[in-house]
């Protein structure tokens, strides 16, 4: 099943200035959302494969959008996340279909590695609610200075039939990291966690 | 006046391919970009603030090119516009309306002409605030199919002495636009209204 998509949007966020400190050069992480048709809204349906497919479908198309938006190689990327909302007739047995199964692989296509687990969230929700996609280097998932979120919300969406789904990168970790722990120069990105 | 202080950058990008009706051949695509700055006049009543709007020009300007970047590079595509202001609660509206001259003049450059009165709102609000910025026809204010408009916020800002500035465009009339009145191809374009 392809996903039926009502809308994408992507958003850009620097960081230049944080608490009076200048950060140079900014940080900056981008979000790419699609709005999608909810093919199981208002229904109990026991196979969820047309989902996992969607999931698969919209890694690749995420990934691409958000990297690009981020104007950097995916190579570059040094964190990563993915979060979706399912629209009030739905359930959130829908989001984990699209995010969990087979939505990662072409996420990590893009962007040449990814060793760690990609952090998610997920919910229920109706338009304009608020997605806090959780961030975490994509090669060791152990990097204190990486774990971040990313707040997104679309105002007409998501709507009773819809889902969205978000995938987040970054080019860097939070703009003032200073609590320790392991260092993103320090790992090894084999193991996915250190 | 004082220096402009960036903190953070914004940039919003919808891509919007149906809603509920046909699917658009390309999609229809509205932008916004904000900038989060530190209010030189928060926490006190200041007589003298005009001169303030001068120094936002190269702000507006620059603003203003980066959202055409990310709208797909041409000027000539924009066919809508609108812009606002966000102001941190130890701020005053009236420092949000100092973004009105900067904020058109920039996109007014930017896009090589643009006669049409620049729509705008305006408010103080806190942290996460959001507002619902209106966009018109770039050319004649009448034209129906170009009435819309897009919500923005950003879920840090503004703070206490901050203002969050907001320019908007788009590419074309509402995606399913079937509401009558005057149409982008019958304007005479010089009058800025019609």
């Amino acid at each position: 099943m392809k996903a039926e998509i009502r809308k994408i949007v992507t958003i850009v966020e620097e960081t230049h200035r944080e608490i009076g400190r200048a950060i140079a050069p900014p940080t900056r992480r981008a979000a790419a959302v699609a709005v999608i048709a909810n093919p199981f809204a208002g229904r109990y349906v026991e196979d969820l494969g047309p989902l996992i497919e969607i999931g698969e479908e919209l890694g690749a198309l995420l990934a691409a959008r958000a990297v690009e938006a981020l104007g950097v190689s995916g190579a570059a990327v040094e964190s990563y996340g993915k979060a979706a909302a399912v629209g009030e007739n739905g359930e959130l047995e829908h989001a984990a279909a699209i995010l969990h199964p087979k939505l990662g692989a072409p996420v990590r296509k893009a962007l040449g590695k990814g060793a760690a687990l990609i952090p998610s969230s997920k919910k229920r929700g109706g338009p304009g609610v608020a997605l806090d996609i959780p961030l975490g280097h994509k090669d060791a998932a152990f990097v204190r200075s990486h774990f971040d979120g990313m707040e997104v919300r679309i105002a007409d969406a998501p709507r009773a039939d819809e889902i969205l789904v978000a995938v987040a990168v970054t080019d860097s970790g939070r703009p003032l990291a200073r609590v320790g722990g392991l260092k993103a120069s320090e790992i090894k990105g084999e193991d996915g966690l250190r | 006046m004082p220096a402009v202080e960036l903190r953070k950058r914004v940039i919003l990008v919808e891509d919007i391919f149906h809603e509920g009706g046909p699917r658009a051949a390309r999609p229809y695509r509205r932008g916004a970009i904000l900038s989060v700055i530190h209010n030189p006049f928060a926490g006190g009543y200041v007589e003298d603030i005009v001169g303030f709007s001068e120094d936002l020009k190269p702000l507006g300007l620059d603003m203003a090119r980066a959202l055409i970047a990310a709208l797909g590079g041409d000027p000539k595509a924009i066919q809508g516009y609108g812009k606002g202001a966000i102001v941190g609660a130890a701020g005053e509206i009236e420092h949000g309306a100092l973004w009105h001259a900067p904020g058109g003049y920039g996109m007014r450059e930017a896009l090589g002409g643009a006669r049409a009165i620049v729509p705008s709102a305006k408010k103080v609000g806190g942290v996460g605030a959001r507002l619902d910025v209106p966009i018109t026809h770039v050319e004649a204010s009448y034209v129906r199919s170009h009435f819309d408009s897009v919500e923005v916020g950003i879920a840090d800002a503004p703070r206490a002495d901050e203002i969050v500035l907001v320019l908007a465009m788009t590419t074309g009339p509402r995606v399913h636009d079937r509401a009558g009145g005057l149409k982008a191809s019958e304007i005479k374009g010089e009058d800025g209204l019609r």
